[in-house]
């Protein structure tokens, strides 16, 4: 029996950057060109079945450890992904340039892609193409910058929610 | 001629059905919902954000307010994370601690949700019932933890304090007690006319919709997808514990009360079986000396008069207690680098001082290797997962939670387009939003 991280290896072997399981989480990093592919290949393939997108999110990686680690893209979008059928998870990164930060959406696949997407573009600048709703969920449209970025101090404030210094 | 035009109706924020916290921008045909759209954020605390700028251990106070209703099982859910990252194993008896708080957290969710919606369909005396029954439980949790509420009472490699004294008694009875609320609830609800009508086949999801929108927990159970964390991918003790997962048809507001009845009671056969079970506490070894307050065995040590100074015991404030020598083995990870020092070590010799001191100044701390790691608990609404990555320093790069409600909020269109809008009370209630984890 191959695991879901072997399958995508078999399967995709161009678009993997580098795949590890630290602590038992199968990972996969691949190229934001292949993320649509593999991601219907998740779904679609009876032995895969990941019905499930438990969770999206993204990472910054700016000045990661203080500087020390240098990644090659500043961002990574995280996704989790849940098979009912099997049991089994898997996680999902790929990693986006800094300039124009831009990943295929999933929302035709998942619909619970959608609301993740928009906080994702929310808190962290990174636009979904084909998503068909993308504005801001947790903040006010209003607001500038985008808050989970590691450049947005903890401690600005904006006019509409307090005084500005 | 006539005109007919759809209305455009604004529910909330400031709506009592809404808690204060959501915007449903409705459409309106006549009484008939259209189109609904639902706004969220306005609990947003920067959760995330703040958890990046402090120690590992300093998160807990924030995970108590995601879900305030049941922060126990956040707290468990935290801990359980970046223990995984450290790649840690815990006592046993902490453990069964951990298991039996989650699960008198979720009775006091349940309960929580099932009597607010009641009221809101007119049924004051059940949810003075419920919140009576919650009261019980609540008297439990402020016993151990020492606060009812914001309790940050899990530790990283183990929990604060061991139970009390004459705690299993005290806990057989509450849940006697909640039993007999929940008879008594049940009486009231589920032969009650007015409460089946406005429940039954209102607010439906169908299976695939629910998997589709990633709705976990009791709403996805209530479609009768057989889903629970705590089954799939068993975390702490729950394989060695007899529980069913309750499972409904329909997906309806009726059944997703079923469902959460039906829980409460096996989350009380859980507490029940976990007492059984747990291993011995305290273990009175080398505890022969006085008890004495904790500024007298400061100053002492400080004095230099440390002879017999390991084996008393301090008696400290009552948010502190529990976590003493004679406690410490048996509730904490033996692991210096993660886990604080027994208080009499603290205050009565400089290494456990240093020890203190080590793990509680910035630039020192929990140093979890480089890595990253998802762990999902079952909360009350559904998965509760944390996905932490961390760059080898005292505070995480990223924390990330999977709110259950989340994806629940998302799909709530799919509940109510095509239904009445005085419909909208109960489903909301029924879908148990709750706005600190799902705004974070």
């Amino acid at each position: 029996m191959l695991t879901p991280l072997q399958r995508i290896q078999e399967k995709f072997p161009a678009d993997i950057i580098e795949t590890h399981a630290f602590r038992g989480d199968e990972t996969v990093v691949i190229r934001a060109a292949g993320l649509k592919a593999v991601a219907g290949f998740l779904k679609e393939t009876p032995e895969m079945d990941f019905n499930f997108l438990m969770d999206l999110t993204a990472v910054d990686y700016l000045f990661f450890a203080g500087g020390r680690i240098q990644k090659e893209f500043r961002f990574e979008v995280v996704y989790h992904f849940f098979s009912l059928k099997h049991n089994h998870r898997i996680r999902l990164k790929v990693p986006v340039d800094d300039k124009a930060p831009e990943v295929d959406t999933l929302t035709d696949l998942w619909p619970s892609a959608n609301w993740y997407e928009r906080e994702v573009w929310d808190m962290y600048g990174i636009k979904f193409k084909g998503h068909p709703n993308l504005k801001r969920i947790l903040m006010y449209e209003e607001f500038q910058g985008h808050a989970l970025r590691k450049d947005y101090p903890y401690n600005k404030r904006q006019p509409l929610i307090g005084p500005t210094y | 001629m006539t005109q007919t035009r759809s209305m455009l109706l604004n529910v909330g924020p400031s709506h009592p059905a809404m808690h204060g916290v959501i915007r449903l921008i409705m459409e309106l045909d006549g009484e008939k919902i259209k189109d609904v759209e639902v706004e969220i954020g306005y609990l947003h605390r920067a959760f995330e954000k703040m958890c990046e700028t402090v120690m590992y251990t300093q998160c807990f106070p924030y995970t108590d307010r995601l879900n305030y209703v049941s922060p126990l099982i956040n707290n468990v859910g935290f801990a359980l994370t970046v223990e995984k990252l450290l790649g840690i194993d815990i006592p046993e008896r902490a453990k069964y601690i951990r298991v039996i708080m989650s699960e008198i957290s979720r009775v006091t969710d349940h309960l929580t949700c099932i009597g607010a919606s009641a009221m809101e369909l007119g049924s004051m005396s059940v949810f003075l019932y419920m919140i009576k029954a919650r009261e019980f439980l609540w008297e439990l949790v402020e016993e151990i933890t020492g606060a009812r509420l914001t309790i940050s009472y899990v530790r990283i490699g183990g929990v604060k304090a061991d139970l009390t004294e004459g705690f299993v008694d005290k806990t057989f009875q509450k849940i006697a007690e909640v039993r007999k609320v929940l008879i008594e609830a049940d009486e009231l609800l589920t032969r009650n006319r007015i409460f089946f009508d406005r429940m039954k086949g209102l607010g439906k999801i169908s299976r695939e919709d629910a998997i589709a929108y990633g709705i976990t927990g009791p709403f996805l159970r209530s479609t009768g997808v057989n889903y629970d964390v705590r089954k799939a991918s068993p975390y702490l003790v729950y394989d060695k514990l007899d529980f069913e997962v309750p499972l409904g048809t329909q997906g309806d507001n009726l059944d997703r009360y079923f469902v959460r009845m039906a829980e409460m009671e096996q989350s009380l056969r859980i507490i029940e079986q976990c007492f059984q079970q747990i291993p011995d506490g305290p273990i009175a070894a080398d505890l022969t000396g006085a008890v004495i307050p904790a500024a007298q065995m400061v100053d002492s040590a400080k004095m230099g008069q440390t002879e017999g100074l390991m084996e008393d015991e301090v008696s400290l404030d009552p948010t502190l207690q529990g976590g003493t020598k004679k406690y410490y083995d048996a509730i904490n990870a033996n692991r210096k680098d993660i886990v604080l020092p027994a208080k009499e070590n603290t205050y009565g010799n400089i290494e456990g001082l240093m020890n203190h001191f080590k793990l509680v100044m910035y630039g020192h701390g929990i140093r979890p290797p480089v890595g990253e790691a998802y762990f999902p608990v079952e909360g009350a609404n559904g998965e509760l997962g944390f996905y932490i990555v961390s760059d080898g320093r005292d505070n995480p790069w990223r924390v990330r939670v999977h709110p259950p409600c989340f994806p629940i909020m998302a799909a709530l269109p799919k509940c109510l387009i095509g239904e009445m809008m005085a419909d909208l009370v109960p489903t909301f209630g029924s879908v148990n939003m709750i706005a600190g984890e799902l705004d974070r």
